[in-house]
């Protein structure tokens, strides 16, 4: 086996947990879009490094999948959102950045420490591939946990689905139409999230769940 | 062969039930389901008592889980339960053919009644734990729509509620029970649990959830609240099911836990059956003596039975761990013994309430009296069910009572200090129980039989109907067949004596005059003939002395009237008067009672007034609180019903972390 496709392998998956990083930390809204749209550029180098490496055409299909709608698409509509809602220049108050960062690390540890004995067996590349790929989905779930704004919560969300495709490119045939039907309803999820954003900024005149849970009549 | 017969007949209960939703226009309806459920009943009976050819008798049904299937299996046990449960339901529905005419929405009965029949019997012949806990929780719920068929008074409402709580959670006691009976590797028929081997500790687990599990079915106490508001609540033939026979199922259920599935017992087994029978039997009978609701007081004296039931199969059980067979032979005859004696003679009771209540609308016996003149025949046939569960001989009730008091008597070859201490204790209560359980009936049939009656509906009352009063007779001449021949029914027993505690009781049939002797002719025996014989000649040679050299005309004459200008029957001596030396002596121990008085000054018009408050201690003591605590609890987890969107993912989030991070350890 070559060890330096494994290496630039595990490069890629790197830089995406990395990219997970930087979004973690990230304050501002319109950096947050640019940072995802870096996370999807740097998931379909890796996807289409994965086919190479595997010889699996239709993971260059994946690729470009990820390219299109999710470094071109939802960017782009995510940035006309937060221009339309007048927010591209928030900054959120992102709390203890650097309690969130010790999690982090804390979390990227646990995924590799829970998944490499677990895949003892696995192929060499995939055992790494799904330990990062397990990183990504924490950090994700991390990140909608800790930020308030419901835009960088769709963010987190789509990260941590981000990191869904890694395991999948990283395992060893997931079928062409199971990615595309993810894909697509990634998207629509995301409209019926943009649609959603629209109606609650409409009635609510925010869209900061902290205001949202104060309308709601919970506790404040 | 009796095992199909008999699942073929569930089967067609089940069937009843479904025809009498199909015809419930049909006016005949009422009596054709409880005609059918009697011919039903009958043949399960014979199932149970034919011969059965191998010593086992099992099949598996490829019914509920697949590939699984339910076993069923009858042998001894399970044939002596079938019996009791048949004979009971049998009478039950023959008394139903005159009384269930008097129901006012009889389709809220008839569906459930052959399916609560159908439930019991498939408890008894289940052989996995998966169709033993289905039909199980199958006869709670029948029995509990049957407890709400009045349910337009709030306080059946009430008693139905309490009651499919105890149920569920005895079930869920139970669920745990065969969980940890089946171990890890999940074999759930009884077949191969009784081949594992369980460790002391999950032995101990066992007994105290089958304990918890059967005992609130049988109304052991204190899981017994819920049997003195429910049985009183269903329509009586139902009652005299449920108290007669349902208990019995339950006692069935631990018999074949802790008899069978559960292997050779340790001595310190016993502790728990004998200290809950004991006080079950007190708290039953105490409760019982003070109650003024007819049907109420049997309920309480069920809880007695049962006591007196679960202590015997104590004994057995500690008998059985020192190897003594033939003490524990005794021991477990006995409790059989009273099982079929307590499903017979509180049915018969139960229908005597149902007649009483029929006949005069009447359920609390401070506004009966005098029901001898009105309900004759009622009042003779109750008069025997009183005589039998007060254990006076010759009836059946004293030939169990004396059965477990000749094992008590055996205690002291017990080699465990514990036990060998307990056991004399737990006779003085059983003696203690017996004596005031004489007390209450005769309270009971005192107040509502004798004297005068003290309201209109009672002087009025009448006589039920052929059929109730056909099956009370029957009733009554078993219990007075089983107090003649014991012998018979001892022998009966001893094969399932010999498979579940591995020795018999002495051939009784063989010995002469039909007389019944536990260990050996010159320790003690019992003749029910000679007793009943006696009887019937002092009796007899009194009358005829006193006809011969007094008076030989009945006559009537005014009662000494205290000097009394008024004859109102309310100067007459009440129950509550009655039960006031035990309220007393016993209130502020047992009931928590208050009296408060209530006396006007003198030159006040007013009449004094004397309320009595009576709680049972239990509901203040053990309900109570855990009613709060879950109370908040509940309102403690309402915070979570009111977190941010933020927060719910936390949880998630956490979980998933915290299952990963004992993955990683």
């Amino acid at each position: 086996m070559d060890l330096l496709t494994i290496d630039i392998a595990h490069v890629l998956a790197g830089a995406l947990v990395l990219t997970s990083f930087m979004l973690l930390y990230q304050d501002r809204l319109s950096g947050l879009i640019n940072i995802y749209t870096l996370h999807a550029v740097v998931l379909s180098l890796s996807v289409a490094w994965q086919a190479y490496y595997q010889d699996a055409p239709h993971l260059y299909v994946t690729a470009g999948i990820a390219v299109i709608f999710k470094a071109v698409i939802i960017p782009f509509s995510l940035r006309r959102i937060i221009e339309r809602l007048r927010i591209h220049r928030t900054v959120e108050v992102v709390g203890g950045v650097g309690v969130t960062m010790l999690i982090g690390i804390f979390l990227t540890a646990l995924s590799l420490v829970v998944m490499l004995p677990a895949t003892a067996s696995a192929d060499p590349l995939a055992r790494e591939d799904i330990a990062f790929a397990l990183a990504i989905v924490l950090l994700g779930l991390l990140m909608m946990v800790t930020r308030r704004n419901a835009v960088s919560q769709i963010i987190g969300f789509m990260s941590l689905e981000n990191g869904l495709i890694l395991a999948a490119a990283g395992a060893h045939g997931m079928p062409l139409v199971v990615e595309i039907s993810v894909a697509f309803s990634i998207l629509i999820a995301f409209i019926v999230i943009g649609i959603f954003l629209f109606r609650i900024r409409e009635r609510f005149d925010n869209v900061d769940l902290f205001e949202l849970d104060r309308v709601r009549g919970g506790r404040s | 062969m009796p095992l199909y017969l008999a699942l073929i007949c569930v089967g067609a209960l089940l069937a009843v039930s479904v025809y009498a939703i199909v015809q419930r226009r049909n006016p005949d309806i009422s009596r054709n389901v409880y005609r059918l459920c009697i011919a039903l009943c009958g043949v399960l009976f014979l199932a149970a008592v034919m011969p059965r050819g191998a010593h086992v008798v099992s099949t598996t049904l490829p019914l509920g889980l697949p590939w699984i299937g339910m076993h069923f299996r009858i042998d001894v046990l399970s044939a002596f339960f079938l019996a009791v449960v048949n004979l009971g339901g049998a009478a039950a529905s023959a008394y139903a053919i005159g009384y269930g005419a008097h129901e006012k929405d009889p389709m809220r009965v008839l569906p459930f009644y052959p399916a609560f029949l159908a439930g019991m019997n498939v408890v008894v012949l289940a052989d996995d734990a998966f169709a033993f806990l289905v039909a199980w929780e199958f006869m709670s719920l029948a029995s509990w729509a049957l407890v709400l068929t009045h349910h337009h008074e709030a306080e059946n409402r009430r008693a139905g509620f309490v009651y499919l709580l105890m149920a569920s959670f005895g079930g869920f006691a139970l669920l745990m029970a065969f969980g940890v009976l089946g171990g890890v590797g999940g074999a759930y028929d009884f077949a191969s649990i009784r081949e594992s081997t369980k460790e002391a500790w999950k032995s101990g687990l066992i007994l105290a959830l089958a304990m918890v599990g059967m005992g609130s079915k049988a109304g052991l106490a204190p899981l017994h609240i819920w049997l003195p508001l429910a049985h009183p609540a269903a329509p009586s033939h139902v009652s005299a099911l449920m108290s007669g026979v349902m208990t019995k199922v339950a006692v069935y259920g631990f018999i074949r836990v802790v008899f069978d599935l559960l292997g050779p017992p340790a001595f310190w087994w016993s502790v728990e059956p004998m200290t809950f029978g004991a006080a079950s039997a007190l708290i039953g009978v105490l409760f019982a003596t003070i109650q003024s609701d007819l049907k109420k007081l049997l309920a309480y004296s069920t809880i007695e039975n049962i006591g007196i039931i679960f202590i015997a199969l104590g004994l057995a059980l500690a008998f059985k761990a020192n190897g003594l067979a033939l003490p524990a032979a005794l021991a477990f005859t006995a409790a059989l013994f009273h099982v079929f004696n307590h499903s017979l003679f509180k049915s018969l009771l139960f229908f005597g309430a149902g007649a009483v209540l029929s006949g005069s609308g009447e359920r609390s016996i401070e506004r009966l009296g005098g029901l001898i003149h009105s309900m004759p025949k009622t009042a003779f046939l109750f008069l025997g069910g009183c005589v039998a569960i007060s254990a006076l001989p010759p009836l059946n009730g004293f030939v169990s009572e004396w059965l477990v008091f000749q094992a008590i008597l055996l205690s002291p070859s017990l080699p465990q200090w514990t036990v060998k201490l307990l056991v004399p204790a737990i006779g003085v209560a059983l003696a203690l129980s017996a004596a005031l359980g004489a007390g209450c009936y005769i309270r009971a049939y005192g107040v509502a039989f004798l004297g005068r009656p003290r309201s209109e509906a009672a002087r009025v009352a009448q006589d039920p109907d052929r059929w109730s009063l056909g099956t009370m007779a029957a009733l009554l001449a078993l219990c007075l067949l089983a107090g003649l021949l014991p012998s018979l029914l001892i022998d009966t027993i001893s094969p399932a004596a010999k498979d579940f505690v591995g020795g018999r009781m002495p051939a009784q049939a063989e010995l002469a005059w039909l007389s019944i002797a536990p260990i050996a002719q010159s320790r003690s025996s019992y003749n029910g003939l000679l007793v009943f014989v006696f009887i019937l000649f002092s009796a007899y040679s009194a009358k005829w002395v006193i006809h011969k050299f007094g008076s030989s005309r009945s006559r009537r004459a005014p009662a000494w009237d205290c000097g009394y200008i008024e004859k109102s029957p309310t100067t007459q001596y009440t129950a509550s008067s009655f039960a006031q030396p035990i309220r007393r002596t016993l209130g502020v121990i047992a009931f928590s009672v208050r009296e408060r008085l209530d006396m006007p000054a003198p030159g006040e018009m007013r009449a004094a007034r004397l309320s009595v408050d009576i709680k049972d201690r239990i509901f203040d003591y053990l309900y109570a609180p855990l009613t709060r605590a879950v109370e908040t609890c509940a309102s403690g987890l309402n915070i979570l019903g009111l977190l941010s969107i933020q927060e719910y993912l936390a949880l998630v989030f956490g979980a998933l972390v915290f299952l990963l991070v004992l993955v990683a350890i």
